[in-house]
């Protein structure tokens, strides 16, 4: 394989398990679960998509031909991400999880 | 509040949804090989599943201009990028200089799918997630991880993503 | 070069499965734990396609897509069933 697809493989890797590594420090770190939620919904969505691309050109060169395989995982986190983070958002709400006392407007307060 | 069963009673038609059915192809044959028998298969697929689920489905969604949806799937990807890295540099920060905060997003849509579609990228796009649609679909509940200023980022989130959406639908 | 960024990918997410069984230990509420088996789901894909690249091989890229389909589904049930008291109504 020559050294410059290699090198761009490389980094779409380190790039993407960067992102999820960060995604779960967020988790592990922040002190509330609606500022947790924001971490590995992101992260992880942007680390796994571009894992899923260095496995697509990865596969693409040494079999010699195209797969497009990967996309499709990617396209489904893309779309699923959001909706599980807005249905575990609603169900904290519902569950009357407390925020943060700092946390500006919550919807708590005035129940 | 919205009608989701408004076409439970209505006909049933011979190919109901031709997007879903186009996606169901397209889907089929990247997940086997592209051999002429899998081609088959697939349009029996994307014939049937459709037709056999169309009592399910909601009304089927008019869009308006396609190169306008297609700017607007770029837009979004190259914020969650954006989106990304800010966020990375919020967690990896002093956390206690954090201002989280609720705001309450008014909405001028009305499609439930564009609605929908909003709330997405809401909770792709940098530092918000959406966490509850009002029963009367007036309002979104969202949160931001460090909002300062919340007139500045419902003016935001209303021009970047909201005026393309009713544009689109 | 391949090599060791591949090595290290796989040690960054099998740090982020530690970090997530971390809060799935002391996650306070049911909301945190369903967000961190969300996460787990997840990161466990990656380390699968990653497993797959290592070893040359796109048997595992079916695994893969199960796990992202299962996760979504374990997520909306669980959701759902603190929503609702019932999954299936």
């Amino acid at each position: 394989m020559h050294w410059s697809l290699e090198l761009i493989i490389s980094l779409l890797l380190l790039i993407g398990s960067s992102f999820a590594l960060i995604g779960s420090i967020g988790l592990a770190r922040l002190p509330d679960f609606f500022m947790r939620t924001h971490a590995p919904t992101k992260g992880t969505t942007l680390g796994v998509g571009s894992t899923l691309i260095a496995s697509m050109i990865y596969f693409s060169v040494t079999n010699g031909r195209l797969s497009v395989q990967e996309l499709m995982i990617t396209i489904f986190v893309f779309i699923t991400a959001p909706v599980g983070a807005h249905l575990m958002a609603k169900t904290a709400l519902h569950l009357k999880t407390r925020p943060i006392s700092k946390t500006r407007n919550s919807p708590l307060d005035k129940e | 509040m919205l009608d989701l069963n408004a076409n439970a009673n209505k006909k049933w038609s011979w190919l109901p949804h031709p997007v879903i059915s186009l996606a169901v192809l397209v889907s089929w044959l990247l997940l086997t090989s592209y051999s002429p028998g899998s081609l088959i298969m697939g349009i029996i697929l994307g014939w049937f599943i459709p037709w056999i689920t169309q009592g399910f489905w909601i009304m089927p969604v008019k869009i308006k201009s396609w190169p306008k949806l297609a700017g607007y799937c770029l837009l979004v990807l190259y914020d969650i990028i954006i989106a990304n890295i800010q966020t990375a540099r919020l967690v990896l920060a002093d956390i206690d200089k954090l201002q989280p905060s609720f705001i309450k997003l008014p909405l001028d849509l009305e499609n439930p799918v564009a609605i929908t579609m909003l709330a997405n990228t809401i909770t792709l796009t940098p530092g918000t997630i959406s966490a509850r649609v009002s029963t009367d679909c007036k309002h979104i509940l969202v949160h931001g991880l460090n909002i300062h200023d919340p007139e500045q980022a419902i003016h935001e989130m209303k021009n970047r993503y909201e005026k393309p959406l009713k544009e689109i639908f | 070069m391949l090599n060791f960024a591949l090595w290290l990918s796989i040690l960054m997410f099998s740090a982020s499965l530690g970090l997530c069984i971390y809060r799935m230990l002391i996650g306070p509420d049911i909301v945190d734990r369903i967000l961190t088996l969300d996460t787990m789901s997840v990161n466990a894909m990656a380390l699968i396609i990653l497993l797959g690249i290592q070893l040359n091989s796109q048997l595992f890229f079916e695994a893969a897509m199960l796990i992202a389909m299962m996760g979504f589904i374990g997520t909306v049930s669980l959701c759902k069933f603190q929503l609702r008291g019932n999954i299936i109504e």
